[in-house]
């Protein structure tokens, strides 16, 4: 007893002390202040102003600034990606610039963008309008020239159209329009344009309808994409020419060009015209592509520099953001002029706090220190354990089953070895557990580079749990040696067989067996087992003899932990009426078969177990016959089963009746005083947790306990079989990697055909890689946590705590990303 | 297959009808709209929503902020969730669905043609139209000079055809022609809708015909209102009420005849559904009246989530939604004009 209280406190097994403190900041250093404990990360803020909504709080307009910020800092980011460039994070040495003045340059930035984006959209307007033009003379003149000659035989008049354009930029080509001729009231006319090339025919059949087919509708696909202005894609276009006749028709049909978003330009039908419009087309073209050129690279100039400190940026205003967010969580106190925060820490981590509390009141040049004491508070703690890499993800198999409620024994301490090992008890091949270690080598020998980039969902999984791979691999190998399987095939590894055959021609090894001529094989099972006709009986027999073992030793380990539990909360009561029934039940049936097992073992006898166990319930002052294992082996039995009975109603009767006893004598002596007092207080302080803490109520208490014990009994015999799970599984694992080995490789190796060969070794490989190594592992790994969360956990495990959060801007720049 | 929807619903119409319970879950609660009431200015109610469901949608949007932009965004994710629906649903669901966006087809259809009648311009319709309710060729309605012309031209292609079968005249169109074109539309949109939900059959038959017949009878009593006093002869008047719901026939006939807003009420009252709608107004009072049946409405509306195994959910949570925008619109108003007396005046709680 002594030895177990001066043991070194361990780290993992209990959480954190955590202390409840308030925090009484000054206004003027409160920034400061709360920026320093988010450095720091260490203090969880409890939000007092939970009532509030959030734009009532006091902060609100800073946030608001901050998500404005923000907003802007996206805005760029959107706009460097949509440039194409690549915003470095270079780690910029510019002194932290202070939020006002970052806001303004912000704020420049973003007027600046917009101006140049409206501009270059502008430009690339009248640049698209321009192209569109171009294409529509080039390929509505081919139309009109070869409409002409026909024209010209029916000695119609042609005429060119001219109709009003928005666009301001053709202002001057449309006036050259305008002069080449003046509307017809009759007679044949045409409008030419240019369409998306997906509206094209619900385009041709709303003109068709509307003129009631009188027209001639020409199309030709523009030869280059067009960039649509709004979303910046490339579109294809279509050229058109309608010829119609009638006032009427061309207001329709200009209305339907409108609604479908047809540009229409102008084309003169004479030649000449036309190349003289084609050419000062083209040369404003030029010229607007240089200009357009020389904006993009002043754009992109600007975009560039911005980039240099997005990173920077946005870190600092989500950093900012999280400050003021942490702020609205304070209380102003009586006189407005202090903050008054509450929240949990460590206490190891308290004059770490006090320090940094002291540093931003001297860097604010605060009159008034900041004053910080420990309070009591009334909720339980939240858990915090300190992990490091390797621990973590343990750490975090346990979480996910539930968090530790405070203090309370921590089964990730034992987790880190046994998950890992029954993992491998199932997954015993040490060929695959060398391809699942070199797989966590890679992992962990990348790690630096691999934990600062973004990883897909099932990557991040992977990469979070190598050093279990690691482990779980090291365990495989370790067991695989053991079961002596090597992809399923058995090696001489530590010498030689210790069997061999009765005559040299070795015939009648699979029907009378080997005869064993040497001392048994060093280390593991005997490759001679492997293909022999006891092979499966053996195996069956060794390993499920082994997974019973593996589940007394864990349900034992795990009553154990509730007795450390007991004694670190001072429950006495739980020690005497829960754990030692517990203890007596479990170990004189299932501790009693483990013995056995051993005993077995070590001797060789021939007894059947089962004959034993199934007759100490049934007859157990029968004579054992040829089943009894050692002198005065029925005594026992019998003893144990009267101790297994007698500890049934131990842990269910006692408990409760205790419990109860123990409330009405606290409640005896002082009945008046409470009376009187308990008056008051629920005037004065209702919401106090104090008044209803004693809410005794004695059958829920029982009903409880007896759920508790029920669990338990019944609890230890289906837990017992569920640790045979680990039999099953790596039976299972190692019959598929035979099946594959055997009936895949070894029938595509007897053909003589390298082709054949090929295959066989490439499905081999397939099957090895995706069923057995993927799928197996996860499977493997699901049982294994199982055992761990249910079997092993259930003896002594509340986890019902909640995780320590502090506010740490870490954490801010993690989540985020 | 009555009584059996259990057996094969979730086949196809399982995961929508997650999904649409799940977005369901994110409307607006109570306590988002007291918040909501008490915000200042248009920031604080960006600044709300942020933390809604309509957070992706307003966080990019700079800080002058303008109820239209509001309204447009939350429409946004609307238009978002019920084109994500559409995509996933197999017939006879996509038809259904389809069939709860005609309503806003024909409002956009009005619109525009009232509009170009006023010589407004297109452009600027085109971004009124609800986009519920948009097609290909809805620009192109600014063409038409009749109904005939309307029909031939446009509609021809638009699940609007069948129903312009009643309203087809060469008149030229004004107001009031339209104003009856949107009334008898609807009347045939609705029969059309009651039609399509009985052929489904099962408890989507049962909960559509009895929020559409809610419909119905509201669009009847809004029609006599608002007929009061015009030209609409009661034989015209007659034509536009739909030929289903707890009000026809005999109520139609006795609504037909109203001249005055009391009188309606007197036919209403006789109809035990509609009592305490018409009982909390005062007498001769007509302005509350749409709070009154929104507010029913959307009771009925929620009410339908109660059963499980039908399509009436996606009616249900369209119109629910469209209800929040309403809220949404009216509060950003209120909050930007500064009128935050009146703010409670027209906001249906959903919950």
């Amino acid at each position: 007893m002594e030895l177990l209280k001066n043991l070194p406190e361990m780290d993992l097994m209990r959480s954190e002390k955590m202390t409840f403190v308030q925090l009484i900041i000054p206004v003027e250093s409160a920034h400061r202040a709360v920026s320093y404990l988010g450095e720091l990360g260490l203090l969880q803020f409890r939000d007092l102003n939970d009532d509030k909504s959030p734009f009532q709080r006091t902060f609100v307009n800073q946030v608001k600034r901050c998500a404005e910020m923000s907003r802007k800092l996206r805005f760029f980011k959107d706009q460097i990606h949509k440039a194409g460039l690549q915003s470095s994070a270079l780690p910029t040495l510019q002194p932290d610039v202070d939020l006002e003045a970052l806001e303004t340059q912000l704020a420049e930035h973003e007027h600046e963008l917009i101006e140049m984006n409206a501009n270059s959209e502008k430009l690339q307007q009248t640049y698209n309008e321009l192209l569109e033009f171009k294409i529509v003379l080039q390929k509505a003149g081919v139309f009109l020239v070869s409409g002409k000659s026909y024209d010209t035989a029916e000695g119609t008049e042609l005429d060119d159209n001219v109709y009003p354009s928005d666009y301001p930029e053709s202002a001057s080509l449309l006036e050259q329009a305008t002069q080449s001729g003046p509307p017809n009231s009759s007679g044949l006319r045409f409008i030419s344009g240019i369409i998306p090339k997906s509206k094209i025919l619900l385009f041709e059949r709303m003109l068709f309808r509307a003129t009631r087919g009188n027209l001639l509708f020409n199309q030709a696909p523009a030869d280059e994409l067009i960039m649509d202005p709004v979303s910046s894609e490339m579109v294809e276009k279509t050229v058109f020419v309608v010829f119609f006749s009638g006032e009427q028709a061309k207001t329709k049909i200009l209305k339907i060009c409108e609604a479908f978003g047809a540009n229409c330009y102008p084309v003169p039908e004479d030649l000449t015209k036309q190349t003289q419009i084609t050419q000062e087309v083209l040369s404003r073209l030029s010229e607007l592509e240089t200009t357009l050129d020389v904006g993009i690279r002043h754009r992109n100039a600007a975009l560039h520099s911005i980039g240099f400190h997005l990173t920077l940026w946005m870190n600092m205003v989500k950093r900012e953001k999280a400050v003021f967010d942490t702020l609205n969580m304070l209380n102003f106190d009586v006189t407005k002029k202090c903050l008054v925060g509450e929240g949990w820490c460590p206490i190891f981590a308290k004059p770490k706090i006090q320090e940094a509390l002291q540093r931003a009141t001297f860097d604010s040049n605060s009159q008034v220190g900041i004053i910080f004491h420990v309070m009591d508070a009334v909720e339980s703690p939240p858990t915090y354990f300190r992990t490091n890499a390797f621990t973590n993800a343990y750490q975090e198999i346990v979480d996910a089953y539930g968090v530790a409620k405070y203090q309370e024994a921590n089964p990730a301490v034992y987790t880190v070895i046994t998950f890992p090992f029954l993992f491998a008890v199932m997954f015993g091949d040490w060929g695959h557990g060398i391809c699942l270690l070199i797989g966590a080598l890679i992992l962990i020998a990348r790690e630096g580079k691999l934990s600062s980039q973004k990883l897909g969902s099932f990557m991040e999984m992977l990469f979070g749990g190598r050093y279990v791979l690691l482990l779980m691999s090291l365990f495989s190998i370790y067991c695989g040696l053991i079961y002596n399987e090597f992809f399923s095939v058995p090696y001489h590894i530590f010498g030689d067989s210790a069997y061999k055959c009765r005559d040299d021609s070795c015939s009648d090894a699979y029907t009378v067996g080997l005869i064993k001529y040497r001392d048994a094989y060093p280390f593991g099972v005997d490759p001679s087992w492997r293909g022999s006709r006891s092979e499966l009986p053996f195996l069956n027999s060794l390993k499920m003899k082994m997974s019973i073992l593996f589940g007394v030793a864990q349900m034992n380990l795990g009553i154990m932990l509730s007795y450390f539990n007991s004694i670190f909360f001072n429950n006495s009561l739980d020690i005497r009426y829960q754990f030692v029934p517990q203890m007596i039940f479990l170990n004189s049936l299932f501790g009693y078969l483990s013995l056995l097992i051993i005993i077995k073992w070590c001797t060789g006898s021939q007894a059947d177990l089962y004959h034993v166990m199934i007759y100490m319930f049934l007859s157990p002052f029968d004579d054992l016959g040829e089943n009894e294992l050692f002198w005065g082996q029925r005594p026992l039995q019998i003893l144990l089963l009267l101790s297994a009975l007698v500890a049934v109603p131990w842990m269910l009767f006692p408990k409760p009746f205790i419990l109860r006893k123990l409330h009405t004598e606290r409640f005896q002596g002082r009945a008046y005083g409470i009376l009187r007092s308990s008056e008051i207080d629920t005037d004065s302080d209702p919401g106090s947790p104090r008044q209803h803490e004693e809410e005794f109520n004695f059958s829920e208490v029982f009903v409880h306990q007896m759920i508790h014990s029920i669990e338990f009994v019944l609890g230890s015999v289906s837990n017992t079989a569920s640790y045979l799970r680990l039999w099953a599984l790596s039976l299972a694992h190692s019959e598929l990697s035979t099946v594959f080995y055997e009936k895949v490789l070894l029938l595509a190796w007897g053909y003589n055909n390298i082709l054949i060969r090929m295959v066989g070794l490439a499905v081999f490989a397939f099957a090895t890689a995706f069923i057995l190594l993927m799928m197996e592992t996860l499977s493997a790994f699901l049982h294994a946590l199982r055992l761990h969360w249910v079997e092993f956990q259930n003896k002594f495990y509340g986890g019902d705590g909640y995780k320590f959060k502090p506010f740490s801007f870490a954490a801010i720049a993690d989540d985020e990303d | 297959m009555y009584g059996f929807e259990a057996m094969t619903f979730n086949i196809h119409g399982g995961y929508l009808e997650a999904i649409v319970r799940g977005h369901r879950s994110g409307l607006l609660t109570a306590a988002d709209y007291n918040n909501l009431c008490q915000c200042e200015t248009l920031d604080d109610i960006k600044m709300h929503l942020t933390a809604t469901e309509y957070g992706p949608y307003l966080q990019n949007e700079p800080s002058p902020l303008h109820t239209t932009t509001i309204v447009e965004k939350c429409t946004l994710k609307l238009v978002d969730e019920y084109k994500h629906m559409l995509c996933q649903a197999t017939e006879p669901m996509s038809t259904f669905l389809e069939y709860i966006t005609y309503g806003h087809m024909i409002d956009n259809v009005v619109l525009i043609v009232t509009g170009t009648l006023h010589e407004r311009d297109v452009q600027e319709l085109l971004e009124k139209c609800h986009p519920l309710g948009m097609f290909d060729s809805i620009a192109t309605l600014a063409v038409a000079q009749n109904m005939r012309e309307l029909y031939r031209l446009v509609l021809v292609d638009t699940p609007l055809a069948p129903y312009f079968s009643e309203c087809i005249t060469s008149e030229d169109l004004d107001d009031m022609n339209i104003e009856i074109m949107r009334n008898t539309l609807y009347k045939a949109y609705l029969e059309d809708f009651y039609q399509f939900c009985q052929k489904l059959g099962g408890a989507t038959a049962e909960i559509m015909s009895d929020l559409l017949a809610f419909e119905a009878d509201r669009r009847a009593v809004n029609i006599t209102i608002n007929s009061i006093g015009t030209e609409l002869t009661r034989d015209d008047r007659r034509k536009l009420y739909s030929s289903f719901g707890l009000l026809y026939p005999y109520g139609h006939e006795e609504l037909a005849v109203c001249e005055d807003i009391d009188q309606v009420r007197g036919v209403m009252e006789k109809y035990p559904p509609y009592q305490p709608i018409f009982s909390k107004l005062s007498y001769g009072e007509s302005q509350m009246l749409d709070k009154a049946f929104y507010e029913e409405e959307v009771k009925r509306l929620c009410l339908s989530f109660e059963q499980q195994f039908h399509y009436g959910v996606f009616f249900a949570y369209m119109r629910l939604k469209e209800q929040e925008i309403r809220n949404l619109m009216w509060i950003s108003e209120c909050v930007a004009q500064n009128q935050k007396s009146r703010v409670h005046d027209s906001v249906v709680f959903i919950f």
